[in-house]
C-alpha cells in the first residue's frame, strides 16, 4: 500500500485495518504524531489528510491511501502551518507538550478551511486535550492568528536565528 | 582518584570528590558522550568502582557515562545537565536562568539536557534529588547559581592569563569576557579551550549577584523548549526506538494482586499477525511483537484464567467485593478520635462552651493522575550484561536503586535514561506495580531483545495509583458574635506516603494525609487536626498538590460552611481570622482587588445569568495562594467564568512561567472539582478511559487572572502551590448560589436544575 505523506511517497506493509498512527509512528517512524487514548478522544494523534483534520488512532490505514496526509513533521512546509508554529512559540503555549503536536494539527486544519474563523468556531474546532491546562494560550494564539497573528516571516527569521545560535532549541 | 581506561589504552581519570571539578582534558569520555572539542566542561567526580565499571563496558560497545554539568563549547554553546526532569513545568528554562544569571550568558540559548544519576547532581539543599514536591527551583537554587558562578570566574581567569591582565580589571558581558579599558573582549567559546586545564575556584572564593544586579532571574525568558515543543520535536519515552527492537503490550489481572493461572487461547494469540511471543509476568499477560499494534491486539485478545492470591500482608491486593461507594461509607462509619497531627488550645472545653456548634461530615474522591503519555519503557541488555533504560520518572537514582534491586543487575552496570515526561502529576515515582518498567525488563531478560513496553491507555487506567479517598468529620464550634472559636477535623483515610510504603507512618500520623487541614494560618483559638488510619486496597500516589489537592478543599469548603452559619461574609470572615498576619491580609486583598473588589452576589451578568463568588485560601509548599472563582449554572452544571488568583511565592524566578503554571494548577483543580472522580465497583474501575473519566475540557476553561505577589519571604514553590485553593473557591461560590451545601466532589455528581 502507498501513503503520501508529508510531500513523500511511502511504501507500507502494515494490514489494512491497522489505525494511520501507528503505521506513522512505528512503521515510519513519524514519532511527533502522539498516541494519548486510541478512542478518539483526547485528539493527541491528529493529523491532516487532505488539509482536514483526522484523528489516526481511529483511522484504518486503507481508508487514506492516495490521499495527502500531513503529520506534525510536515507542518512548516505548509504557509498556514509555519504561521500555527510561529504564534504557538509567541504564545509560548506548550508545558509539556505532549498533545500539542495534535493542537497545531488542528489549528492549521481550522484555519485552512475558515482563515478567519469566530470564537464560536474556535471553540467548536479546538475541542483537543490539554492535560497541563494550556487552554488558554492555545485559544489566545488562535485568536490572533484569526486576526491575521505574529508576521510569519519575521518569526521564522528570529527563530532561525536564535537555532543558528543554539545548535538547536532543545534536545530531550 | 580513579582510573577509566578505554580499549586503546589510554588511562582517564576523574576526582571522586564532589565539588565542581575541571574535567575538559578528559577527552576520550567525554567526545564519546558527545561533548565538543575544546569545550569548558565543569563536572563532579565519579566514585572509583564506577568509573573502573564504566572502563571495562566501554569496550563492549554500551554508552560512558559522564560526570559533566555544564559544558561550554568553543562555538560559544552551552550545555546544562539539569538534575530536574522536564515535564512542562519549565525547569529547564528556570535552571538556564538561574545559572545563566551567575555565568552571566543567554540562557535562551541553553541546550538543557536531564543530568543521569548519579550523587553528583544531588543539588538541593535537603540532600534529595527528586523533580517534585514543588522543590527544584527554591532547593536547588543556590547550588546552580554558584556552578554558573564558577564558570564565569574560570572564564575570567583564562582571559586574564591571555592578556597577562590582573582578573580584578576584567568584567563579562553576556556570552563574553571584556577589558573596559583596553577595549578587548574574548567570546566564551574563545576562551574555552584556555579555561580546560584550569582548577575550578573554591567555591567560597566567588560571590554570587546582588539580587538587585539580576539581568535573567526575576524576567519572562522565553522558555528553552517550546518550539521543539510545537514541533513534535521532542522524544519522550514512548518515543524511544533502538537498533533490533521488539514492542511489548500487556492485559493486566483485572484486580490488583490476581496471578495467571492460564492462557486458553494461547495458541491463538501466537498465531496473531506480527506476535514474536507470549508471556507471563506478575499479574498481567504480554505479548511481543514487531509492532505495537499488533502486540496490543493479540494482548487484549488473551483469554486469561485469573487466580486469586494467596494472603499476603506485604503486597496490596484488590478485592473482588471493593467499592468507592461502600468504601466510603467505611471511611464515615470509622469511629475514634485519631492520632493528634495538629493541636491549640483545647478544642473539647471550647466546643461546650461555644455558643453554636456546626458538625458536619466531608469527603474526596480517589483521581486519576491522567497525564497524556501513557507509561513506557524500554530496555536494553548489551552483550557485556548492563543495562541501558529509558523510563518516565521524576527521581532518577531511586529508579535506578529500584531496578537493581528487583533485576538482579549491578547498579554500576545499569544506564538510565530520562526522556521528558509527557505530564506527570506525581505519576512517576516508584509505584511497585504501578510501573512498567519491571515488566520491560524482565521481556528483555526473557527475549534477549531490546523490548519496549507501552501500556495502553485501557491498562493504565487499570493500574494507575490513585490520590487518595479521605472523609473528614469536621466540629466547628461559634461564639455569640458567630465567630469560629473551636474547629477540630477527623480525617479518616490512608495517606499517600504510608500507602505508597504500603505500610503505616511510624509516625501514626502520614503528614501527606492531612497537609492542608494542617498548617493552615487562621487564628481559631482551639483546633485539632487528626488522622484516623483506614487503610485502602487500592494503590495510593501523589496528585499534584498531594494533601493540599483534597484538604484545602475540606477545610475552606467548612469555613465557608461556618461563616454562613455564624452570619459572617466569608471574606471578611478570612481578612478577621488573619487580622495581624501581614502577608496574608495582603495576599487576600491583592486577589480581591484583582477580581474587581470583593462581591459574593449572587448577582445578574451582562448575559443575563446569575452568577456568584467564592474565596479559598491555601499555604501550600511554601508558598500562599488565594483565589476567587465566579460561577453560573448551565442546564443543571457549573459553569466556571473566572477564576483569580494571587500566589506569593516569596521570590521568583520567571514570571512567564509561572502565570502559564497558575493557569495549568487551576485547570487541574478545576478538573478535579467539577469532573473528576475515579470510581470502583467489584474491585475494578469503572472507568477506563477519557470517554468515562472525563478531565476537563477546553470549552470547560475559564478564564484564569494570576498576580504574582513578591512578599520576599522565604522562597516556596510553584508546581503545585496554584492548585488547592481553586475547587473550594468554585465550590463555595456553587453553595452560595444554589443555597445546597457543596461536601464532596465532583460538582457533576449534583443535578442543579432544581
Amino acid at each position: 500500500m502507498e501513503l503520501h505523506i508529508n510531500g513523500k511517497t511511502y511504501s507500507v506493509q502494515s494490514e489494512g485495518d491497522t489505525p494511520l498512527l501507528w503505521v506513522i509512528r512505528d512503521e515510519l517512524g513519524l514519532t511527533g504524531t502522539k498516541y494519548g487514548c486510541g478512542i478518539a478522544q483526547c485528539g493527541a494523534c491528529s493529523v491532516l489528510v487532505d488539509g482536514e483534520v483526522m484523528r489516526s488512532c481511529v483511522t484504518p490505514v486503507e481508508g487514506v491511501k492516495g490521499r495527502n496526509i500531513t503529520t506534525i513533521e510536515g507542518v512548516e512546509e505548509d504557509p498556514i502551518g509555519q504561521r500555527v508554529v510561529a504564534a504557538w512559540v509567541e504564545h509560548q503555549v506548550p508545558q509539556c507538550g505532549y498533545c500539542q503536536s495534535g493542537q497545531v494539527m488542528a489549528a492549521t486544519s481550522l484555519l485552512k478551511q475558515t482563515p478567519q474563523p469566530s470564537e464560536a468556531q474556535i471553540a467548536a474546532s479546538m475541542t483537543n486535550l490539554c492535560r497541563c491546562g494550556t487552554y488558554n494560550a492555545i485559544s489566545a494564539a488562535v485568536q490572533d492568528l484569526a486576526g491575521g497573528g505574529p508576521s510569519a516571516a519575521a518569526e521564522k527569521a528570529r527563530m532561525q536565528a536564535a537555532t543558528a545560535a543554539n545548535g538547536r532549541g532543545m534536545r530531550s | 582518584m580513579s582510573q577509566s581506561t578505554d580499549i586503546n589504552g589510554h588511562n582517564e581519570t576523574f576526582p571522586t570528590d564532589e565539588t565542581p571539578t575541571n574535567i575538559s582534558r578528559r577527552r576520550f569520555l567525554l567526545a564519546s558522550a558527545g561533548v565538543a572539542a575544546g569545550a569548558l566542561v565543569l563536572g563532579f567526580g565519579l566514585p572509583l568502582d564506577t568509573a573502573r565499571a564504566r572502563g571495562a563496558t566501554a569496550a563492549a560497545g554500551s554508552p560512558p557515562r559522564v560526570p559533566a554539568f555544564l559544558e561550554i563549547r568553543p562555538d560559544g554553546g552551552i550545555r546544562l545537565q539539569s538534575p530536574f526532569n522536564e515535564g512542562g513545568q519549565g525547569i529547564f528554562t528556570a535552571m538556564a536562568q538561574i545559572v545563566g544569571e551567575e555565568l552571566d550568558a543567554d540562557p535562551t540559548h541553553f541546550l538543557v539536557e536531564n543530568a543521569p544519576p548519579g550523587k553528583q547532581y544531588t543539588v538541593m539543599s535537603n540532600g534529595m534529588r527528586i523533580t517534585g514536591g514543588s522543590m527544584s527551583v527554591r532547593f536547588g537554587y543556590t547550588a546552580m547559581r554558584r556552578i554558573g558562578a564558577l564558570a564565569r570566574m574560570m572564564l575570567l581567569q583564562a582571559a586574564a592569563h591571555q592578556w597577562g591582565i590582573a582578573v580584578g580589571e576584567l568584567t563579562t558581558e553576556p556570552g563574553r569576557v571584556i577589558h573596559k579599558a583596553s577595549g578587548k573582549s574574548l567570546d566564551y567559546g574563545q576562551l574555552a579551550p584556555h579555561a580546560m586545564a584550569l582548577a575550578v575556584p573554591d567555591a567560597d572564593s566567588v560571590k554570587l549577584k546582588d539580587p538587585g544586579q539580576f539581568r535573567w532571574i526575576g524576567k519572562p525568558v522565553k522558555r528553552v523548549d517550546v518550539y521543539d515543543k510545537s514541533t513534535g520535536r521532542v522524544e519522550y519515552t514512548i518515543d524511544t526506538r533502538v537498533d533490533g527492537m521488539l514492542q511489548a503490550a500487556v492485559q493486566h489481572a483485572p484486580r490488583l494482586g490476581m496471578t495467571v493461572g492460564r492462557i486458553r487461547n494461547e495458541a491463538q494469540i501466537k498465531a496473531m499477525k506480527g506476535v514474536h511471543s507470549v508471556h507471563i509476568l506478575d499479574g498481567a499477560v504480554a505479548v511481543v511483537a514487531e509492532r505495537w499494534w499488533n502486540a496490543k491486539r493479540a494482548a487484549e485478545t488473551a483469554q486469561v484464567d485469573w487466580q486469586e492470591p494467596k494472603p499476603d500482608p506485604s503486597a496490596r491486593h484488590m478485592p473482588t467485593d471493593f467499592s468507592t461507594k461502600s468504601y466510603r461509607e467505611h471511611l464515615a462509619n470509622a469511629s475514634g478520635d485519631g492520632e493528634t497531627a495538629e493541636s491549640k488550645g483545647h478544642v473539647g472545653d471550647a466546643l461546650k462552651g461555644a455558643q453554636t456548634v456546626v458538625n458536619a461530615t466531608y469527603s474526596s474522591q480517589y483521581v486519576h493522575h491522567a497525564q497524556l503519555e501513557p507509561p513506557s519503557a524500554l530496555a536494553h541488555f548489551h552483550d557485556d550484561g548492563t543495562l541501558e533504560i529509558w523510563l518516565p520518572n521524576q527521581a532518577p537514582d531511586m529508579f535506578l536503586a529500584d531496578i537493581a534491586k528487583r533485576a538482579g543487575v549491578d547498579a554500576d552496570k545499569i544506564i538510565l535514561h530520562s526522556p521528558m515526561l509527557g505530564g506527570f502529576f506525581g505519576r512517576h515515582f516508584l509505584y511497585g506495580p504501578g510501573n512498567p518498567y519491571m515488566q520491560a525488563v524482565q521481556l528483555a531478560k526473557a527475549t534477549g531483545r531490546p523490548i519496549k513496553l507501552i501500556w495502553s491507555r485501557e491498562e493504565e487506567f487499570l493500574r494507575d495509583p490513585m490520590r487518595p479517598m479521605a472523609v473528614v468529620k469536621f466540629r466547628g464550634g461559634l461564639d455569640a458574635n458567630g465567630m469560629p472559636v473551636a474547629l477540630e477535623a477527623i480525617s479518616a483515610t490512608e495517606g499517600p506516603t504510608e500507602g505508597i510504603a504500603n505500610q503505616r507512618s511510624k509516625k501514626k500520623v502520614d503528614d501527606s494525609a492531612v497537609e492542608g487541614l494542617t498548617g493552615k494560618a487562621y487564628a481559631i483559638p482551639n483546633r485539632r487536626i487528626a488522622q484516623l488510619y483506614v487503610k485502602t486496597p487500592a494503590m495510593l500516589a501523589y496528585w499534584r498538590s498531594v494533601g493540599h489537592s483534597m484538604n484545602d478543599f475540606l477545610y475552606e469548603t467548612f469555613l465557608d460552611e461556618l461563616a454562613d452559619k455564624g452570619g459572617q461574609d466569608p471574606f471578611e470572615l478570612r481578612m478577621k481570622l488573619l487580622k495581624g498576619n501581614q502577608r496574608l491580609t495582603h495576599l487576600l486583598q491583592a486577589v480581591a482587588e484583582l477580581a474587581g473588589g470583593w462581591k459574593r452576589g449572587p448577582f445578574t451578568a451582562a448575559d443575563g445569568s446569575r452568577r456568584a463568588r467564592g474565596v479559598a485560601m491555601a499555604s501550600p509548599f511554601g508558598s500562599q495562594t488565594a483565589a476567587i472563582a465566579e460561577v453560573s449554572l448551565e442546564n443543571g452544571q457549573v459553569r466556571v467564568h473566572d477564576i483569580w488568583q494571587a500566589v506569593d511565592p516569596g521570590s521568583i524566578v520567571n514570571p512567564a512561567i509561572i502565570d502559564a503554571q497558575v493557569a495549568g494548577a487551576t485547570a487541574l483543580g478545576l478538573s478535579e472539582v467539577l469532573l473528576e472522580e475515579a470510581v470502583y465497583e467489584n474491585g475494578q474501575p469503572r472507568a477506563r478511559n477519557y470517554d468515562m473519566y472525563p478531565i476537563l475540557p477546553p470549552d470547560r476553561m475559564p478564564k484564569v487572572h494570576a498576580r504574582i505577589v513578591e512578599s520576599g519571604a522565604k522562597m516556596g514553590g510553584i508546581g503545585e502551590p496554584p492548585l488547592p485553593a481553586t475547587p473550594p473557591a468554585v465550590a463555595n461560590a456553587v453553595s452560595h448560589l444554589t443555597g445546597q451545601r457543596i461536601r464532596s466532589m465532583p460538582l457533576s455528581q449534583y443535578d442543579f436544575s432544581a
